[in-house]
């Protein structure tokens, strides 16, 4: 069984860069910022190395962090320019009984970040999701499509906190 | 020479009896061997989580309820739980009592439909019937608490909406006394069917490490030989107190975490419930169950990831609070939604006829897959 702080000194010295800061602040659970190009390596090292047999991927979850300028666009509706999109990993040791959250952002207007699908399955749908629901881009995942909303759905991602919920879908009155 | 065939594709569902719900799943067939199955969902989408931004915490319970219809007391449960953790609140010993025996209670519920539906779907109807019974006696449990038998309410952020009824602690004695003959009855009606047997024993086998790495939980988890359940690897509430077994797929009648063992998973898990309501109902103390019910919910900005054990596995609640009276954010991870990815991984080399019985015993539900 290994601390938050622990599994931080040692993600630190292997990665260095990738691995940006602990946070620790209550109430919040403590969790790991990790730069979003290099998670699938730190994935990995957490699932394989000993002494933190990251096993199982409990959550994946897109998150819109709100953090953008927010401006009107031509049809007076307002929109967030610029600030983040975070994706949070909640990973658990089966064997060691040891839990830790990870977290990445990424840039609202492109937002991507490295697939960890090929290191735990049950990451598919959920990047799936979080590709449907935000926008986010994983890179590597094998069939990023939509999964909840229609497959040509095309008016945005709608967790999004500035979604605009449209009118018409293919013609048809969207009752709302 | 073997005859050349062709691939074919076949959709069954959306609106398929079998399917549980409104699910569609295209069947790559190559002949009557299944080469891939791919699940289409999101029929049922209501963006729960959006509506949950938009709506006070307290507000967000009765939407929680309609996730998993089946275990609506469950999901209350477990979304009371995340915002109690993240507000430090501390709740009266009835009411965890209440909220035990009600938890159990609804996973009896949930396995009968669980059981009698995975019956009726193979082909032995009266199951099916024998079970819906027995589950209609717990819903009228629920109906003299708090008025509803499927979308409770009732399990608020801090406490209850009501006291148990006068009449609830001897009605659910009989009822432990009535179930357990009915289970044995179910036993021999079906369990231990030879025709059950030979359509569960050796399908859809999902070996232990497939299964954690896919993220699999609950039965379906269990079936599979890992003893891993929520209740005592991660305790909440006041599980610790229980004395209760986790049972596990053996492989008894074919290989360890087919259907069968998934099957026979739940109807352990039954018996342990019945054992649990048993010791809940002879340690309940008394007390208020509204003292600690906050005034106004408004928890500190942060962040809690909290899970609970739900008839169908790992629920767990991933809330985002940014200080104000409304969620930043709602995350469900449902159970269901985990699950079922794993279906086509189950069906490789089967045949039509099993699809049904290995989606039957994964034990979706779609409220909560597409939320």
């Amino acid at each position: 069984m290994k601390t938050a702080e622990e599994i931080f000194e040692s993600l630190k010295t292997k990665f260095s860069e990738a691995v940006i800061t602990l946070i620790t602040d209550k109430p919040v659970e403590a969790f790991i910022e990790a730069a979003p190009m290099e998670i699938d390596k730190v994935c990995l090292y957490l699932r394989d190395e000993e002494g933190f047999e990251f096993n199982s991927l409990m959550n994946l979850s897109g998150v819109d962090d709100a953090n953008g300028e927010k401006v009107k666009d031509e049809n007076d509706n307002e929109i967030i320019k610029g600030g983040t999109l975070s994706v949070y990993y909640h990973l658990e040791s089966t064997n060691l009984k040891h839990k830790i959250t990870l977290k990445v952002s990424t840039d609202r207007e492109n937002p991507e970040v490295a697939s960890v699908e090929e290191i735990w399955r049950t990451a598919d749908w959920h990047e799936r999701e979080a590709y449907d629901m935000f926008g986010i881009k994983f890179l590597n995942h094998h069939n990023l499509i939509r999964i909840l909303m229609p497959y040509d759905w095309d008016a945005g991602h709608p967790l999004r906190k500035d979604y605009q919920n449209p009118e018409f879908y293919k013609g048809m009155k969207v009752p709302y | 020479m073997a005859l050349k065939t062709e691939e074919m594709v076949l959709n069954m569902g959306p609106q398929h009896p079998s399917t549980h719900g409104v699910l569609r799943l295209e069947l790559k067939l190559e002949g009557e061997i299944i080469n891939d199955v791919i699940p289409h969902i999101g029929y049922l989408h209501r963006c729960f989580e959006k509506h949950a931004e938009a709506m006070t915490y307290p507000q967000v319970i009765p939407y929680t309820d309609r996730l998993d219809y089946l275990a609506s007391m469950y999901n209350e449960f477990g979304y009371a739980l995340a915002i109690e953790r993240l507000m430090g609140i501390e709740v009266p010993e009835r009411v965890e009592y209440i909220r035990v025996i009600m938890g159990e209670f609804q996973r009896i519920a949930s396995h009968l439909v669980a059981l009698g539906t995975y019956g009726a779907d193979i082909g032995a109807f009266t199951p099916f019937l024998f079970c819906f019974r027995d589950r209609e006696r717990i819903l009228h449990l629920f109906e003299i608490t708090c008025g509803a038998r499927l979308l409770y309410n009732y399990i608020w952020i801090g406490g209850l909406s009501h006291d148990l009824h006068p009449d609830f602690i001897r009605k659910s004695k009989e009822f432990i006394k009535d179930f357990r003959p009915n289970l044995k009855e179910l036993n021999e009606l079906l369990t231990y069917n030879q025709i059950f047997i030979d359509r569960t024993a050796n399908v859809g086998i999902l070996p232990a490490e497939t299964a954690i790495n896919y993220g699999i939980s609950g039965p379906s988890l269990r079936g599979s030989g890992v003893k891993w359940d929520i209740r005592r690897n991660d305790p909440y509430s006041i599980y610790d107190k229980f004395d209760f077994e986790i049972p596990v797929g053996t492989g008894e009648k074919g290989t360890a975490g087919d259907c069968w063992d998934r099957y026979y998973v739940r109807i352990r898990e039954m018996e342990e419930s019945l054992k649990i309501i048993e010791q809940a109902i002879e340690q309940i103390p008394q007390g208020d169950v509204s003292s600690a019910i906050p005034r106004r919910v408004k928890p500190p900005a942060g962040q809690i990831y909290s899970r609970v054990e739900t008839p169908r596995g790992e629920l767990g609640y991933f809330i985002i609070s940014d200080g104000s009276v409304n969620p930043q954010r709602v995350k469900v991870r449902a159970p269901s939604f985990v699950n079922l990815e794993v279906i086509g991984e189950l069906c490789k080399g089967h045949m039509v006829a099993d699809v049904i019985a290995i989606l039957g015993s994964i034990d979706i539900v779609l409220g909560e897959i597409d939320r």
